[in-house]
């Protein structure tokens, strides 16, 4: 029988939640990592025994840490204890742990600025990783969205970063933080087109490369920002929280946008807004249904400065029409007093029939859906603040 | 031999119980303690100071011999007390909640 493996992050380490199809039992395991901010954790497509997780903390910066065993243990790849603390060719381990920004003159990238909150220049500052994404075809090949925004790509397991500069050409002098500083929050590949991926920065909009990251363009045509920027319809600068994407219709893509919930039919060529009958388009996560790519499914809170429920009522809005018709998904959550935030890595979907949805809460509780969001039951109440969920479908 | 107490979460990386003990070759300064024990424990790199730079990171704070040294030089002899190993050198979290 199938099993589902959920992958849980929070602010105080990570948790694994294993059931089997019927989703209604489950087991958790951890904390790992304790006491440190758990930002992302995901299984490679290809290998599911394979996870990357991002480990970071105020005090001492960035580790990740790989599973190669389904997250029973894990290890900073390329740094046993014990080893020789050098590769054969001399070169230093402890690696992984290392992100530094492309400055080499081969590649003629200078170190470039960014704004500030205040419109100034800044220079990048690596702070952490937000989010991992394994390639969809080589389990040691992963991409990192860091902040200060920038992507970095893997191709030895974790051992060495290396960044893909040329993202940061993309008008990155106009880029600036959001209120959750300046992250690379989300990493969409194209399974048709595997030269192709779609990176969303808050705050500076989503981002094409067709040549497998070697050139990025801005894709924002459409977005609107008139409150967060001089220009409301800047090519760059938009709070872009999430996009989504269904495997197969890789040129359609779902986005929370600070504010709109928007849909692009051209592989990001151009936006319109599905924000429809939503009681408020703001939002954090947005996701597609595993075997409906019309189906879609959002988390309304209140406003910019209100990242609360509308009326206390935890409730998921679903679209089973691409947008613009919303229904409330409410069986099984709280309907009074509960003003928890979710996340934009903090939802995913299995791809079990009926598909199954999850998402964690700032509040610490998971909750699951085995019946495509009709029904909901808290998987676990007092994890500490949940910051990502994703899904593993084990055969 | 040169003893260092490191905070919970770096001995957990470093996967050791209790003190720290290295052999230091010539001066026995900041730098030299931590290449030291960046050597033995590589997984321990980054998470003290920067990759690049060095320099600490700001949330780390270095003491001996009832002293704050994290505002010494990096390269300046540490107290010979350290040196001898007759006191640790004790690398801090600062205390900043969490």
């Amino acid at each position: 029988m199938s099993k589902v493996r959920l992958l849980v992050g929070t602010r105080k380490g990570a948790f694994v939640l294993t059931s089997d199809g019927k989703r209604k039992h489950w087991d958790v395991s951890g904390p790992l990592f304790t006491g440190w901010e758990m930002y992302h954790l995901k299984g490679s497509p290809v290998d599911p025994n394979r996870i990357y997780a991002s480990q970071t903390s105020g005090w001492f910066g960035q580790i990740i840490q790989r599973s190669s065993d389904g997250g029973k243990t894990w290890e900073q790849p390329g740094t046993k204890p014990g080893e020789p603390t050098t590769t054969p060719d001399g070169t230093p381990k402890g690696e992984s742990n290392k992100f530094v920004y492309d400055t080499s003159p081969e590649t003629g990238k200078p170190l470039t600025t960014h704004q500030w909150y205040d419109g100034t220049q800044r220079p990048w500052e690596f702070k952490r990783v937000w989010h991992l994404e394994p390639s969809l075809t080589d389990p040691d090949t992963v991409y990192a969205g860091v902040e200060d925004a920038a992507l970095f790509r893997s191709t030895d397991g974790g051992q060495t970063w290396q960044e893909l500069p040329g993202l940061r050409e993309a008008k990155g002098n106009l880029w600036q933080p959001g209120a959750g500083g300046m992250c690379l929050h989300t990493i969409v590949q194209d399974p048709t087109h595997p030269e192709r991926i779609f990176v969303a920065i808050s705050a500076a909009g989503v981002f094409r490369t067709d040549d497998a990251g070697k050139t990025w363009r801005p894709v924002n045509r459409g977005l609107k920002s008139q409150y967060e920027l001089p220009d409301a319809d800047a090519e760059v600068g938009h709070c872009v929280h999430r996009i989504a994407m269904h495997p197969s219709r890789p040129n359609v893509l779902f986005m929370q946008k600070h504010w709109d919930v928007m849909r692009s039919d051209d592989a990001g060529g151009s936006w319109h807004e599905i924000s429809g009958n939503l009681p408020t388009d703001f939002g954090f996560p947005i996701d597609v249904h595993a075997h409906e790519p019309d189906t879609i499914y959002v988390v309304p809170i209140k406003s910019d400065s209100e990242h609360i429920p509308p009326d206390g009522k935890l409730r998921v809005y679903r679209s089973r029409t691409g947008g613009n018709e919303w229904e409330p998904l409410t069986n099984g959550l709280p309907q009074r007093d509960c003003y928890v935030n979710v996340l934009r890595d903090a939802m995913a979907v299995d791809s079990l029939d009926s598909c199954g949805v999850y998402f964690g809460t700032t509040g610490g509780q998971v909750y699951g859906s085995a019946d495509a969001g009709d029904s909901w039951t808290p998987i676990v109440r007092d994890l500490p603040a949940v910051l990502s969920v994703e899904v593993q479908t084990l055969p | 031999m040169i003893r260092v107490v490191l905070p919970a979460h770096l001995r957990t990386l470093a996967r050791v119980d209790g003190e720290v003990k290295l052999d230091v070759e010539g001066k026995v300064t900041q730098s030299s303690v931590l290449d030291a024990l960046e050597a033995r424990y590589p997984m321990l790199r980054g998470t003290i100071r920067d990759h690049v730079t060095q320099q600490r990171r700001a949330f780390i704070r270095f003491f001996a011999c009832e002293q704050d040294l994290s505002h010494e030089s990096p390269d300046a002899p540490l107290p010979e007390a350290v040196a001898t190993g007759a006191e640790p050198f004790l690398i801090v979290g600062a205390m900043a909640g969490g």
